[in-house]
């Protein structure tokens, strides 16, 4: 532990080495925070499957700190978005989002989570959960191998080591906004598009006849 | 264990031949070119169908689906029912004009009619006259349109039929998202205004599951009932599964199940992919046993097209569905120990095994989970050097010691007992009723299995035992599935000894085959149960209408019947006991 988290500018004293580190606020806060990811223990579709396998002994994602798995989303850092989303499923998905605590990362595992996959013309698809909620890392594969998942988990680390104490969103004063739940009308409807509804569906309208002129 | 006899159904003996003669202005036989069956008028449905079920055994009923011949402006719903003992199926349609489809419903003489006639009246809009609770079961309430009818057509509609015209190489590719309003994959009706829009909820589901207080007599405690939903996310529901159950104290008045979370438009999608382009959709439905979907979705087009796959194809199919069985139930078993509360350890040592299986699969197909292995007429590739050893490894020394040691470790540990035992209980009869397939049926007395029943592919060569039990508890469907993995292990031994050299395909591999036009009902038993694909070809190269019959759907049905009366908890072992996947329930 120590050797990773030194700062070689800061020298230990010989003799006090392999028992204390000299270093920044941001690599013990990241270390600390991306040694212990516990992910959301909630599966989509069949990318879950893979996920499952994944925290099981062959592939065992123990080793990376993060085997808890919570059924709770008040305890979870990481939403693995294992599947096909459906038009149903997005209120959920974005309500369960909402309730994490920051910090909180999203992955989508899969095709169908990156961007619908093999179902994405189905009329009960959403093509991809990043239409409603920010993706840190998306994986490719239908599904993914174990290998695949812990090789996005890995990035997803990196992603963290990255970020700075000073600028992540969720020190600053002002609050994060919550993501508006979408509504199952006679289609889903995001509430981000209804303002001005009417005049939006024109605009577009009228700017895709443009187009095909 | 109780050790009841299978029902004994009365007045077996006619036969269907003479049908016509009793029911005389009532059945048509119906005599489309490749069509079987027969035509019942809708008015007589209820008639024909009560009878059929008390006097000549036929009280078993598989599928019911709706088609939309959209050219003739006609709908027709189409059940199969059978005779629990076995033998064919009995293939009979009602048709109505397709402007205003109204069919009595069959609930009351089967049912496990219940949800499948929900879902036709959700996505094809048939009104069933007489069903207790018509509403929408995959979409939601207040979705616009019934989307399997043919003239529906989806946001991101293109065409109606595969391959489209600008992903050929001389076409002008573009982007779906690009041509369609808000670019997403939505459309509403024209003179919708969001604003003062309200949403329908819930409250259509509560109904009927009042808050009914009850004021106790001095000698019992004053309760309140109290309506708990439990999931879509719940850790023990194995997906995106929600029951609504109404508590008295602790325990289960009533529960309703609601599904479509993980609705994918399975059937609209396959209806518009050429034939071939179904095989991988199929390896999601099911997605533990994407091998044997494939070996259903095959034997409908095989049927239809009417060709057979060589020897060599056939073993290799039995081996993989059996394999398939294996892993499936080793992973039901596994998780069912996580839903009595032994989180996850007795699970690893279930998966443990999978994945060996798994690298078979990836060693055959390329693919752990999705195989898309079978092709029509044979399967895509021969068994690559040393997978048969690999096989023989497994099915002679690993696994039957692996499932002993499971058998040892689970089967007499007084926990499950005490857990499983007398928990979820489904009677013979209601079992037949409500349609259950499977692991399910067979734990409550009723030795069906269509490998026996109705033998397909080459399973009728193979020496094995149809697993039963009678005591239709959780118990009981626990020892089912281990029994049928040792069965399951048994026909893979049998196989690999006997398995010939020679061709994997009949004729050569082509992509676009030519099916006739007619239907074609091919079902299997999936671990799970029976699995069932209905295809409609009208000669196009894509089907005219795909539909299936998912045993984990269906099996749902019985899912309030089984809780009723237990506690909370048990519930949960109940929905475990079932072994759902929810790929294969909504679909
Ligand atoms: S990406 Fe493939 S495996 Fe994953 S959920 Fe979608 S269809 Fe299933």
């Amino acid at each position: 532990m120590s050797e990773e988290l030194s700062n070689n500018d800061n020298p230990v004293p010989e003799g006090l080495q392999g028992q204390i580190a000299i270093t920044s606020l941001d690599k013990i806060y990241n270390w600390s925070r991306r040694s212990s990811i516990w992910p959301m223990m909630f599966g989509l579709a069949c990318c879950a499957i893979e996920m499952i396998a994944t925290a099981a002994s062959r592939y065992d994602l123990a080793r990376f700190g993060m085997e808890v798995l919570r059924a709770s989303p008040r305890q979870a850092d990481l939403m693995i978005v294992s599947g096909t989303v459906t038009k149903k499923m997005i209120p959920i998905i974005v309500r369960l989002y909402n309730q994490m605590p920051e910090p909180k990362y999203v992955l989508a595992m899969g095709a169908c989570a990156s961007g619908g996959g093999p179902f994405k013309e189905g009329y009960n698809v959403v093509s991809g959960v990043d239409k409603f909620v920010p993706v840190d890392v998306y994986i490719p594969g239908c599904p993914p191998t174990p290998q695949a998942l812990l090789h996005g988990l890995i990035k997803m680390q990196e992603k963290i080591d990255g970020q700075s104490v000073l600028e992540v969103p969720w020190y600053r004063s002002e609050p994060i906004d919550e993501i508006p739940q979408p509504l199952l009308g006679p289609d889903l409807i995001d509430p981000r598009d209804i303002p001005d509804f009417a005049e939006k569906l024109k605009a577009q309208e009228e700017r895709l006849a443009a187009e095909r002129e | 264990m109780t050790d009841k006899e299978s029902p004994q159904v009365e007045g077996t003996t006619r036969e269907p031949d003479s049908l016509e003669q009793h029911f005389p202005g009532i059945l048509t036989p119906d005599e489309r070119e490749g069509f079987d069956g027969y035509l019942v008028a809708p008015d007589k449905l209820t008639e024909f169908a009560t009878r059929l079920r008390d006097e000549f055994g036929y009280d078993y009923l598989s599928s019911v689906t709706g088609v939309d011949y959209l050219p003739d402006e006609v709908m027709e719903v189409v059940y199969h029912a059978y005779r629990i003992e076995g033998g064919p199926a009995l293939v009979f349609k009602t048709q109505v004009p397709r402007a205003d489809p109204v069919v009595p419903s069959l609930v009351g003489v089967w049912p496990g009619a219940d949800f499948q006639e929900r879902e036709a009246w959700d996505l094809l809009g048939i009104r069933f006259t007489g069903h207790p609770n018509l509403r929408r079961i995959l979409m939601w309430e207040g979705f616009e349109g019934h989307p399997l009818r043919k003239d529906w057509h989806e946001a991101y509609f293109e065409e109606d039929a595969k391959p489209f015209a600008n992903r050929w190489p001389e076409g002008d590719v573009y982007r779906i998202e690009d041509k369609i309003p808000f670019g997403k994959n939505v459309q509403y009706p024209s003179e919708f205004t969001p604003e003062g829009w309200i949403p329908e909820g819930d409250e259509g589901l509560y109904a009927g599951l009042g808050q009914i207080s009850n004021d106790g007599d001095g000698s019992s405690l004053k309760t309140d009932q109290l309506v708990v939903n439990l999931g879509p996310q719940h850790p023990s529901t194995h997906g995106v599964f929600r029951m609504v159950v109404t508590l008295d104290g602790e325990t289960v008045t009533d529960l309703k199940p609601v599904m479509g979370y993980l609705h994918r438009n399975h059937e609209k999608i396959g209806e518009r992919n050429t034939y071939i382009m179904n095989m991988p959709y199929t390896d999601r439905l099911d997605y533990l046993s994407s091998m044997s979907n494939n070996f259903g979705y095959a034997l409908a087009v095989e049927k239809l097209m009417d060709i057979q796959p060589p020897e060599r194809a056939e073993y290799i199919r039995v081996i993989m569905a059996e394999l398939t069985r294996i892993v499936s139930h080793l992973w039901a078993i596994g998780f069912l120990l996580n839903d009595l509360g032994a989180f996850f350890t007795p699970a690893l040592y279930a998966i443990n095994e999978r994945e060996l299986i798994l690298d078979v699969f990836e060693a055959v197909s390329g693919s752990r989970m999705m195989c898309n292995y079978f092709r029509f007429g044979g399967l895509a590739r021969d068994l690559p050097p040393g997978t048969l050893q690999t096989i023989r490894e497994l099915i002679f020394e690993r696994l039957p010691r692996r499932v002993d040691e499971l058998d040892i470790y689970l089967t007499e540990n007084e926990i499950v007992r005490s857990r499983c035992i007398g928990v979820g209980v489904l009677s013979p009869e209601k079992a037949v009723a409500f349609s259950a397939a499977g692991p399910v049926l067979r734990a409550s007395g009723i030795p069906y299995d269509v490998r026996r029943a109705e033998p397909y592919g080459i399973y009728d060569r193979f020496d094995f035992e149809v697993a039963v039990r009678y005591g239709g508890d959780v118990y009981d469907r626990y020892l089912v599935r281990l029994q049928e993995i040792r069965e399951s292990i048994r026909i893979v031994q049998q196989a690999v000894d006997d398995i010939p050299e020679g061709e994997i395909q009949t004729g050569k591999p082509i992509f676009q085959v030519r099916v006739p036009a007619g239907e074609a009902y091919g079902r299997v038993e999936n671990p799970k149960g029976e699995l069932g694909f209905y295809v409609v070809s009208n000669g196009k190269p894509n089907p005219w209408r795909y539909h299936i019959r998912a045993p984990s759907f269906i099996n749902l049905t019985a899912l309030a019947e089984m809780c009723k009366g237990h506690k909370v908890a048990d519930v949960v072992a109940i929905l475990g006991s079932i072994d759902i996947i929810l790929g294969e329930v909504d679909r």
